[in-house]
């Protein structure tokens, strides 16, 4: 499906299955990641598109009984995410996440980016001024907080905190960059803050988006995957996907016949 | 800072996880220490007690003599008083949980009550004696007697009771309490038919709990100034009294003197002479024996109501 | 009885009438047992009352007899002697002394433990755990102080050849283990409360477990837990058996846990098992103890109010 302008790849899902104890999650699926864009992932809830974004980071380690088969390869270095031999802290240092609720640590505004840099062992404060700064500055919170980096993060509004989060995701120089519906929780002005950060954020990051808002697919996205009950149904092109869609179950989708 | 190697993040993260490994063997340490000091406690009053540990030492009265000694009146003397406890207990903290649950409207006086309940759990039990030796002793003349000491641990548990009581009727659901009032109920009937034999099992349990707590505690007994030598059991009911024919009423023994295990335990661990360590150890097992029975049934009940959870 | 017809005709108006009687009457009932049901609510509140009402007016009749500022500043404390001094200050060093060594244990096990089981442990652990946990909270205290007198001071002495056959030392280890299982259970169900999502943004930062637990998990509950750390100190204040027994009950102003003192609740109870007639001034002095360690507790609970509040959950 390459074309022309056919850029370098970041990651890639190969005949990726996932369990939930018996239960099977997601069905082989197949997918490429390409560096420095936005990919994002629709479909109806329960469709396993979250489930998917989760592998990334190897969050599902954290509970019991889950399995993966298949591979997430990750370029350059052509590692296999997924496999045993990879130690998911190792996976987690090199891919970023953002939740779908804010989840500001309790501490303040500043400790709560500094965070993944003690994680690595930084404790210089001029680093970790400079790297809080330049993290805050990216996710456009800096102007807003900077007289007050030692207030509690919570204290902080809802897209305030969103925002804090994707700093505190970005302070650490993540290769790729989990979103997870990360608007559900905000308002319309604070959403749109987002998505705006979203597309800024591309050209020093590869992201992969979860969202059920169609619409933000299209206005933040260069390429769209449709999942429908743990299957890949189509991906491509954004433009591509929502003018002309291949399947017909993509199609309904987007046309708001099912979901 | 520069990017770290590949081998940096490796070494970082096997320090960290070194750590992990390091903490969980201190939290296992900390929790077996709690097991070890179990096991020694009943291992140790096992193997101390064990000569003394025969029907005697249940059916013989203290002595000067310590192989002579046995903790009868301190056995019936604790059932007794917790006969008491949990006839005063029980109805008091089952009718105020009703009350905070079912019938109590969000205001101050409630607020109040609420706040009372989680300060009393707070407050030593020893000023529980304090309290019980100005009130029920003297201003109301009730003595050094199993009802003084009964009612005193009775209002030591009830924050128990109560608190046991609440939680086990909020874990009701509406429906049962809308369902009642729906076909005509008035709230006291949907209490009496609905929430209380519903609620059993939960109350039951905080019962018990609060039953073993009071059966070990010491400190505000001896305050109300329990003998700790009586070589006499309370008089039961209808008993013959002296030489004239008069007998005992249903409730003398409530009125009586009387000592209970804890505190027979305390008297023989405070004799200069070792050969009472001996009967300290007997009848600390058997104080243990009874704690660790009736905690073991609370807690196999409570095991059993997770398992039966119908709705 | 049964009331379920309707009134058809002029002639079932009795009937209609019977019913309202009845329902009248089940009114009365209700409130009646509103009322009774009140009453028992009540009790707790008259304990409360009763409790403050005894220490005060006893003590009230103490201090005509002993000056406020000879009680907390005198540095002796023989209340039974012919020349009685009343400072009680020898109880309160001996009684933050025996609970400053039982909260060095307790503190550190309890939060440990309660780490260990929210953080770490298997759901399979922590099912055995809590209730073995339960088990040693619902030791008698007593046979902790038998614990204390006859297992752990000797043990001690084998350490510290010195130690004598009494002391805080002993007592107040002892004290400690004895309140672990507070703060351990009452901290464990403090850090379940913290929400999965948070500790899911510390892993995905690349925290490992223990970093999670320490800068996470742990300031996400310090309001609970310091509510647990406040629970053991109250205990500690007020325990007496343990210090009765173990840690000897002559007054002894120390700050050594070496030595053996009498804290204000082993001074009350050796106060209690000898015949002090009602109303005597050493009968008053129990109720002023009594007192000194409510006052005690409630200064803690304040605290701990306070740091409740301040400290509020935020999630």
């Amino acid at each position: 499906m390459q074309t022309h302008d056919s850029p370098q790849l970041k990651a890639e899902a190969r005949d990726f299955n996932f369990f939930y104890g018996q239960a099977q999650a997601l069905k082989k699926i197949n997918m490429p990641i390409y560096d420095k864009k936005v990919t994002a992932l629709i479909g109806p809830s329960g469709c396993g598109k979250s489930t998917y974004l989760r592998s990334f980071n190897r969050m599902h380690d954290l509970y019991p009984g889950n399995r993966y088969e298949g591979e997430i390869r990750f370029y350059p270095d052509n590692t296999n995410l997924l496999s045993p031999e990879v130690d998911p802290i190792e996976v987690r240092m090199r891919v970023g996440m953002v939740f779908q609720k804010p989840n500001p640590f309790p501490k303040t505004i500043y400790e709560n980016v500094a965070y993944g840099l003690r994680v690595r062992g930084e404790n210089n404060k001029r680093v970790l001024d400079e790297k809080v700064e330049n993290a805050l500055r990216g996710a456009a919170i800096w102007e807003e907080v900077k007289d007050r980096l030692q207030d509690l993060a919570p204290n902080l509004s809802g897209g305030q905190q969103q925002r804090l989060c994707i700093a505190r995701a970005l302070a650490t120089d993540p290769e790729l960059l989990l979103f997870d519906e990360p608007t559900s929780a905000l308002d319309p002005i604070a959403t749109g803050a987002i998505e705006e950060l979203v597309h800024e954020l591309k050209k020093r990051v590869t992201i992969l988006i979860v969202t059920h808002n169609m619409q933000q697919a299209a206005r933040v996205s260069d390429y769209t995957a449709y999942m429908y009950l743990g299957e890949m149904v189509e991906f491509g092109k954004t433009d591509e996907i929502f003018i002309k869609p291949k399947d017909k179950r993509t199609e309904d989708y987007i046309t708001g016949r099912m979901g | 800072m520069q990017p770290m190697t590949t081998e940096q993040i490796r070494a970082l993260i096997a320090r960290g996880k070194l750590k992990d490994t390091l903490f969980q063997a201190i939290g296992i340490l900390c929790l077996g220490i709690g097991l070890l000091v179990i096991f020694l406690l009943v291992g140790d009053m096992l193997m101390r007690g064990m000569e003394r540990l025969n029907i005697e030492f249940f059916t013989e009265f203290a002595s000067r003599r310590a192989s002579q000694s046995g903790i009868l009146s301190a056995w019936v003397g604790t059932l007794l008083v917790m006969l008491v406890t949990a006839a005063a207990a029980v109805p008091l903290g089952v009718a105020a949980g009703i009350y905070l649950e079912e019938y109590a409207k969000r205001n101050w006086v409630t607020d109040i009550i609420e706040i009372n309940i989680t300060n009393l759990a707070a407050v030593p039990s020893i000023v529980y004696g304090l309290l019980a030796l100005g009130i029920f002793v003297y201003t109301f003349g009730f003595g050094q007697s199993i009802l003084s000491a009964g009612l005193t641990l009775a209002l030591l548990i009830l924050p128990i009771v109560i608190v046991a009581t609440r939680e086990a009727i909020r874990s009701i659901p509406a429906m049962i309490r809308e369902g009642s009032m729906a076909v005509g109920a008035t709230r006291w009937q949907t209490c009496r038919y609905h929430i209380i034999p519903y609620a059993m099992p939960g109350i039951l349990t905080g019962v018990i709990i609060g039953l073993a707590r009071a059966i070990g505690e010491t400190a505000p007994i001896i305050t109300i100034g329990a003998l700790t030598f009586i070589a006499f059991l309370p008089p039961a009911p209808f008993a013959p009294t002296g030489m004239d024919g008069a007998t005992a009423g249903m409730f003398d023994w409530v009125m009586s003197p009387f000592t209970v295990m804890p505190i027979q335990i305390f008297n023989w661990t405070s004799r200069p002479d070792p050969a009472f360590e001996v009967n300290a150890a007997a009848a600390g097992f058997v104080l243990m024996g009874m704690v660790l029975s009736m905690n073991a049934v609370a807690i196999w009940l409570r095991y059993r109501m997770r398992k039966n959870i119908k709705w | 009885m049964n009331h379920t017809m309707s009134a058809k005709s002029a002639s079932d108006l009795h009937q209609v009438s019977d019913r309202l009687a009845h329902n009248a009457l089940r009114n009365v009932n209700e409130r009646l047992i509103e009322l009774v049901l009140f009453a028992a609510a009540a009790v707790s509140v008259l304990t409360t009352v009763g409790i403050v009402y005894v220490l005060v007016s006893e003590s009230i009749h103490f201090f005509q007899n002993v000056s406020i500022v000879d009680f907390l500043t005198d540095n002796q404390w023989t209340p039974l002697f012919d020349d009685a001094h009343y400072g009680i200050m020898v109880l309160i060093s001996g009684t933050l002394v025996s609970s400053g060594v039982a909260l060095a244990v307790a503190i550190p096990m309890g939060t440990i433990i309660a780490i260990y089981l929210s953080e770490f442990a298997n759901p399979k652990v922590r099912e055995v755990a809590k209730p073995v946990l339960e088990l040693l909270g619902g030791i008698p205290t007593i046979v902790f102080g038998y614990f204390a007198l006859l297992i752990v001071t000797p043990l001690l002495q084998k350490i510290f050849p010195e130690l004598p056959g009494f002391s805080l030392l002993s007592a107040g280890l002892v004290m400690g283990i004895m309140i672990v299982p507070y703060i351990a259970s009452l901290s464990e169900d403090a850090m379940r409360a913290v929400p999965m999502s948070m500790r899911e943004g510390s892993y995905a930062m690349g925290a490992t477990k223990l970093y999670t637990a320490i800068h996470v998990v742990v300031p996400a509950a310090v309001s609970g837990l310091a509510a647990s750390y406040i629970l053991g100190i109250s205990r500690a204040v007020g325990e007496t058996m343990i210090l009765a027994v173990a840690a000897g009950m002559q007054p002894n102003l120390t700050w050594n846990p070496m030595e053996p003192a009498a804290t204000i609740t082993s001074y009350i109870v050796q106060v209690a098992l000898g015949d002090l007639p009602h109303g005597s001034i050493g009968y008053q002095t129990i109720f002023a103890a009594g007192l000194t360690l409510l006052l005690i507790t409630l200064v803690f609970n304040i605290i701990g109010q306070w740091l409740r509040r301040r400290y509020r959950e935020a999630y």
